[in-house]
């Protein structure tokens, strides 16, 4: 998700003239996503119609990695910015170092009604990608592997593998693959998912580290399974190559919608906030990109026709074969920790 | 002469210098502005954060991460080092012994890939050197190997891509220095009975070190902070410093965790330089003189 492009420069400045002609006439926000496509996609599906709705002028930004600069701008007393969307562990991370306001669910209530693994006192889920299991269909032109214990399975499964360089969705990963059901995973026992990947680490090719080489690995061959976004997956499908990928097992994972800490426009950005997961909104999304609504009711709506929720990682019969992350537990002491052994682990 | 009078030449030659202090002070105050404070801030951070504190380099020199980091970057800046100096001697001595047309030329050569960004030749190696690559699969189609090689994902293809990279950086001092070495001797060497290759034993070798030293040391300085070439073509288990320094500001969530990193790595590289300075003057290795 990080690997989202910038389109910044024209957003700040269609922005920037919404803001001169519409500045004293109506309330404003700043909003800030990751750019590229998926910025685009959501101007279209959520952000056009929500100001418009609301009457109010949205001026974006994008970032590929809004942490950093959240950290800045509220550290500095006078942040700029009011709605970002980001990962749901740095929504959760920073409402605990103080960075993020906490909600109001009552002045919510499109968010009240999702469901509560949905939301947090800090954020509510905005759209939802999964980490799953990708192969080659000329690898595996039937009998592909459907299952992390069938990834970490090297004789059944011969072949070249790739997971990611990093412990979120890896350690899940690996202890489904070691027989924990989806819905037992957390809190994770850390010592048994290493232990576990010091299995496979022999086998993995590459440990990748950005979405665009994922799906450069599975394209090019240069692996037959690996572990990667279904949206990148799917884009390589489209291009022309005999790749696929399951759901079963995967890792279910949100970005969600936060308001920075002393917002400029806390009222506005509340008002936003609940438009934005408006189940109709959110049901347009995924006609533009390949990423699951955040709010389930949008499956509810009939705008997205079933053969494209199927498609869909939150769709509700997806998500029930899935894992879903716990943003809680990856910023508690334990998952800062397990993130920390990493490193070590990957260099041993 | 005994006059009380200064010097008019002195006089002349001060106010050159004030001159030329002047035009480069603007130069001055944007590395000032964007390079130095902005460093120091950084490298402040490493040792400040809510108060004194020696926690990021306790951790830096403590845990063993680090040190295999560390030690993994010298080992493959060395090798580096060695290959391009290998590979970019000959190529410098062809030049400089050539007449001046065919030396441009491949003084042209070597410069070419440098204008390609780096980048650019990281994922031109992924396509020569992964699996389903130009040289494995030709290797196959002549039966050489039976199953593909592992050319890339590890540090051989980290080398080999860096190697490429930092090639004219070795080649542009060695031909510098080889340039000022006088045909004379070469020919004095000659009209003195000894043979080509004692020649170039006895006078053109020892006279072409500091050009050695000078491309070693860019080089070697260069690639200790590769990133993008580790990261692309290391498979994910080639941790280079400069990695270590990103990864850094992903789990701490403060730079200064990542700075001391950066410290402890430029510390390296200026005691690297110190020790080279005993036997070389730094001026020639930054192609000064």
């Amino acid at each position: 998700m990080t690997m989202k492009r910038k389109f910044g420069l024209g957003c700040a400045l269609l922005g920037a003239v919404g803001l001169t002609t519409a500045a004293d006439a109506a309330e404003q926000i700043t909003f800030v996503s990751q750019g590229g496509a998926y910025q685009q996609a959501q101007t279209v599906a959520i952000l056009d119609p929500s100001a418009k709705k609301l009457g109010i002028t949205i001026n974006q930004d994008s970032i590929p990695d809004a942490w950093p600069a959240i950290k800045t701008q509220v550290g500095s007393g006078k942040p700029i910015w009011d709605v970002v969307d980001t990962p749901t562990g740095y929504c959760l991370r920073g409402g605990e170092q103080g960075l993020i306001e906490k909600l109001d669910f009552s002045k919510i209530p499109n968010a009240a009604a999702m469901p509560e693994a949905y939301r947090n006192p800090y954020s509510v889920s905005y759209e939802f990608y999964s980490s799953v299991l990708a192969y080659s269909q000329k690898t595996f032109p039937k009998d592909a592997p459907n299952s992390w214990a069938d990834f970490w399975d090297v004789k059944k499964f011969p072949g070249r593998r790739a997971l990611r360089n990093h412990p979120i969705a890896t350690l899940e990963a690996a202890l489904m693959a070691d027989g924990v059901a989806p819905d037992k995973l957390y809190p994770l026992d850390v010592d048994r998912a290493f232990r576990k990947l010091e299995e496979i680490k022999p086998h993995i090719t590459v440990w990748w580290t950005s979405g665009a080489q994922s799906a450069q690995l599975l394209n090019d061959g240069e692996v037959d399974m690996e572990m990667a976004w279904n949206g990148r997956v799917s884009a390589v499908a489209k291009e022309g190559a005999k790749v696929a990928y399951t759901y079963n097992q995967g890792i279910l994972q949100s970005t969600s919608l936060c308001i920075l800490k002393g917002a400029p426009n806390l009222e506005t950005a509340v008002k936003f906030l609940n438009e934005a997961v408006d189940p109709v909104h959110q049901a347009n999304l995924p006609l533009h990109i390949d990423y699951g609504p955040g709010n389930p009711k949008a499956f509810e709506t009939g705008v997205i026709k079933p053969e494209r929720a199927a498609q869909l990682p939150s769709e509700p019969a997806n998500a029930a074969k899935q894992a879903l992350m716990s943003y809680a537990w990856w910023s508690s002491p334990a998952g800062e920790a397990a993130e920390k052994r990493w490193a070590s682990f990957m260099q041993k | 002469m005994t006059t009380s009078v200064p010097d008019p030449s002195q006089k002349h030659q001060r106010r050159e210098h004030g001159l030329m202090l002047a035009l480069v002070s603007p130069a001055l105050l944007v590395i000032l502005a964007l390079i130095v404070l902005p460093v120091g801030w950084l490298a402040w951070q490493s040792i400040y954060h809510d108060g004194f504190t020696l926690e990021n380099y306790r951790r830096v020199f403590t845990e063993d991460v680090y040190w295999r980091s560390f030690a993994l970057t010298f080992e493959i800046s060395l090798a580096v080092t060695g290959i391009a100096l290998l590979l970019g001697y000959p190529v410098a001595y062809l030049a400089n012994s050539v007449p001046k047309g065919w030396s441009i030329l491949i003084l042209s050569l070597v410069v070419l890939p440098f204008w390609t960004s780096v980048l650019v030749r990281a994922y031109a190696w992924l396509a020569l050197l992964q699996r389903t690559g130009v040289i494995n699969q030709f290797l196959r189609y002549l039966d050489v190997i039976s199953e593909p090689l592992a050319l890339v994902h590890n540090t051989f293809g980290t080398v080999v891509a860096t190697v490429h990279i930092l090639l004219p950086f070795m080649v542009l001092p060695l031909y510098a220095t080889m340039q000022k070495i006088p045909n004379d001797l070469m020919q004095a060497g000659a009209s003195l009975g000894a043979s080509p290759s004692l020649t170039f034993m006895r006078v053109f070798l020892p006279l072409s070190l500091p050009g050695v030293l000078a491309g070693c040391t860019m080089v070697f300085v260069l690639c200790l902070g590769f990133y993008i070439t580790p990261e692309l073509l290391g498979g994910g288990r080639t941790v280079m410093v400069s990695m270590l320094v990103s990864r850094n500001v992903e789990l701490y969530n403060q730079f200064g965790a990542a700075s001391a990193v950066a410290v402890v790595l430029l510390l390296g590289v200026l005691a690297i330089f110190f020790v080279v300075s005993r036997f070389i003057s730094l001026d020639r290795v930054l192609g000064q003189k």
